[in-house]
């Protein structure tokens, strides 16, 4: 296998909250023989900007992203919101400025989310890990629906030794997060996240994994407040186990 | 009251929708079932994509020249002995609707299901106006007879359950004998079927809407799946239809795309049970008179719009509204307009000109509605969009969001303010992680405003020990 220089964009909420993930993200590339940069200047994507409205504040966050990460073969993004926010988003929100365009251009068919770059660009599904646990999936809107993901990270969690696998009913629902939707919109939101608990907790899972922090830091409150007993986990970090 | 804006900002009536049991039992209940009906048809077809995007080219092709289709729609239809009206807005449709009423000299008018006649507030117009109107599609004679407003664009009564409708026609409609009245299917149909048919026999003038309108020949088209339609359509001396500026398509030919694609996206069926074309006056059959109101209300402001305009594409199948996780908690009402669910969410707001701005943040922007529309409208491109609008419109205005989306921008504009903010978040959450520590756990339950708006229903994660960066500086140096 060649080996790529791969630029992780670890996102802010991973940065701040779920460092672990990043973590795993590098202990799987490493491991593979890949090498891992870390641009230092790397912040935020501006996707809560963004959809909330306020351009004006994430347009130096596009051009901070494009700036940093324009020389990069392939850049890893472990979440797919933020993922779908470089790929789907950049493009329109760049459309005024000839030349950021001609950059966004450039550089968005190179990112991708980690299952992404996995199964499409280094061409594993097996990392080698091992978990010996029963686990739920769900797929995250953006990665299912803006990405299409497909079952890329289904492909890569069934090659992990010992997993109890088990489908999530009504997987492809949204868990009602939605970024400032859960706050603005807060009883809708606790209504579709009760029903995803409910969900979960049917299938008798220990873990659900997700590819997406932001979603699973609300499905996993909802899960905390519901003393469910199950964790919520960025499939990534199951994928770096041994 | 306008039609298309609720009195109470969406987060508030969602509020009340949600905490009704009845309510979200009825709704999952209905959505679930039509959502699969839907699923399997559309499956059948192989190039469903295919059809989508000549659905779309098609759509954006009639709004790109919609001044000259107009004309030739008049024109054809005025040739084949229909009479074309043009109103500027819903003041002026009504007021054109009642004048033809009153002078074919009638003071009642049976309906045909219709969202432009809704959109417009018609039946409360003509009502001022001496004229009663009844409605003749089952769910839509439901709402009416209890006094409600739709709460769903192709099924307007789907917050009633059976049980409910077997009270409401016990006790509303005339000619209904309660003691013989169940809550059977068949039953309800039949007292609805008599209760109609005397309207339909006695009744002079019908005002309808219409699906399709297609400027080469001048005729309109309307599907529909109880035959209440085809009664309305052919049996009154006079047809006064009401049709919104962008239901044009070009061509005859053209409606076979849209022929497909509407059924099997709103009811879920192959084909819808009847169909029913009509051009102008015909010597010998149906109506003697046949007006066409053409309506614009809002739809030339959200034409203007390069981005928003794709929300007048709309065939009203409400395939958006079945998959749409927010819908199916609220139901319709929550939204305060005709039109409910992620297409209401972009088509209300522009028609009315951004009258309520809580509308576009009513969807998690997941995306579900895009999928499954027939003629491919990005609604969460536009939800993004309107937002955007409202934020720039309340531009100068300060308010608590506009601060922390600045401040949080400014933070993350620079690399040293923000791994500052990351490590005060950090410092900020040792006490609390102590006490999470002290109660084995990771998280916390409660937090302080505006963070209460989380913790209200799910705990919240903490920052962690060591950020990604330091921890990544540890051990791998600095970049």
């Amino acid at each position: 296998m060649w080996a790529v220089r791969i630029g992780l964009f670890v996102t802010c909420v991973n940065d701040l909250a779920f460092p672990r993930t990043g973590r795993a993200v590098v202990t799987i590339l490493e491991r593979l023989g890949h090498e891992v940069a870390f641009p230092p200047e790397q912040t935020c994507c501006g996707q809560m900007h963004a959809n909330t409205g306020y351009r004006d504040e994430a347009m130096p966050l596009v051009r901070r992203f494009v700036a940093q990460f324009a020389g990069f073969e392939a850049v890893v993004v472990p979440s797919g919101s933020c993922a779908a926010m470089v790929r789907d988003a950049y493009p329109r929100l760049a459309s005024a400025d000839p030349a950021l365009s001609a950059q966004v251009d450039a550089l968005t068919p190179r990112v991708y989310e980690v299952s992404e770059l996995l199964v499409d660009v280094l061409g594993v599904t097996d990392v080698g890990a091992v978990f010996p646990h029963r686990v739920t999936y769900h797929p995250t809107c953006h990665g299912l629906r803006l990405l299409r993901l497909g079952d890329r990270p289904l492909r890569l969690l069934r090659a992990v030794g010992g997993i109890d696998l088990v489908e999530l009913p009504g997987a492809e629902e949204c868990c009602g997060f939605g970024g400032t939707f859960a706050v603005k919109n807060r009883d809708v939101s606790a209504a579709m996240l009760a029903d995803k608990c409910t969900g979960i907790t049917g299938t008798g899972a220990r873990y659900v994994a997700a590819a997406d922090n932001s979603c699973l830091a609300h499905i996993g409150g909802g899960l905390s407040r519901r003393r469910a007993g199950v964790s919520a986990v960025h499939y990534a970090e199951i994928l770096a186990t041994r | 009251m306008n039609p298309l804006v609720g009195d109470q900002p969406f987060p508030v009536a969602a509020r009340a929708a949600v905490r009704d049991e009845q309510l979200r039992a009825n709704l999952e209940h209905a959505t679930r079932t039509i959502r699969a009906k839907r699923a399997q048809v559309v499956s059948e077809v192989d190039d469903w994509e295919a059809l989508r995007e000549a659905g779309s080219a098609l759509k954006a092709d009639v709004l790109a020249r919609l001044p000259e289709l107009l004309v030739q729609f008049e024109t054809a239809a005025t040739a084949a002995g229909a009479q074309v009206h043009w109103a500027r807005d819903a003041g002026e449709a009504c007021a054109l609707v009642a004048g033809l009423v009153h002078a074919a000299g009638a003071d009642e008018v049976v309906k045909v299901k219709s969202m432009a006649t809704q959109e417009i507030g018609l039946n409360e117009a003509l009502a001022e106006a001496g004229i009663r109107a009844v409605e003749t599609d089952l769910a839509e004679l439901i709402v009416q007879l209890a006094d409600d407003r739709p709460s769903h664009i192709l099924v307007p009564a789907i917050h009633y359950n059976r049980r409910q409708i077997r009270e409401l026609f016990a006790t509303r409609m005339s000619g209904v004998d309660p003691a013989t009245l169940t809550d059977e299917p068949v039953v309800l149909a039949e007292a609805a079927r008599r209760y109609l048919r005397e309207k339909f026999l006695s009744a002079t003038v019908a005002v309808s809407g219409a699906n399709f309108a297609v400027a080469e020949t001048g005729t309109l088209v309307v599907l529909e799946s109880e035959g209440n339609g085809r009664m309305c359509l052919t049996l009154p001396e006079t047809l006064i239809s009401v049709v919104g500026v962008e239901k044009l398509v070009p061509t005859f030919a053209d409606l076979e795309v849209f022929l497909q694609l509407l059924p099997r996206s709103s009811t879920g069926e192959r084909m819808n049970p009847y169909t029913s074309m009509w051009t102008g006056v015909t010597p010998g059959d149906g109506p003697r008179q046949v007006h066409v109101v053409l309506v614009d209300n809002g739809r030339s402001d959200t034409l203007a719009d390069p981005v928003g305009r794709q929300a007048l594409w709309c065939i009203r199948c409400s395939a958006c509204l079945n998959v749409c996780p927010v819908y199916e908690r609220v139901g319709g009402h929550a939204y305060g307009s005709v039109y409910p669910g992620p297409i209401g969410a972009i088509l209300s707001p522009q028609l009315t000109g951004g009258a309520d701005r809580s509308l576009p943040y009513a969807s998690t922007l997941c995306g579900a509605c895009y999928d499954v529309c027939p003629v491919r409208i990005n609604i969460p491109e536009v939800l993004v969009h309107l937002r955007q609008s409202g934020v720039d419109a309340e531009r100068g205005h300060r308010s608590a969001e506009r601060t922390a989306m600045r401040t949080l921008g400014w933070v993350m504009r620079d690399r040293r303010r923000y791994a500052a903010a990351l490590r005060a978040a950090r410092a900020g959450a040792a006490p609390l992680r102590v006490a999470a520590r002290l109660r084995g756990r990771s998280t916390v339950r409660r937090l302080p405003w505006p963070l209460s708006g989380w913790t209200a229903s799910r705990d919240a994660p903490l920052p962690a020990p060591e950020s990604f960066r330091d921890w990544w500086a540890r051990s791998h140096g600095r970049a």
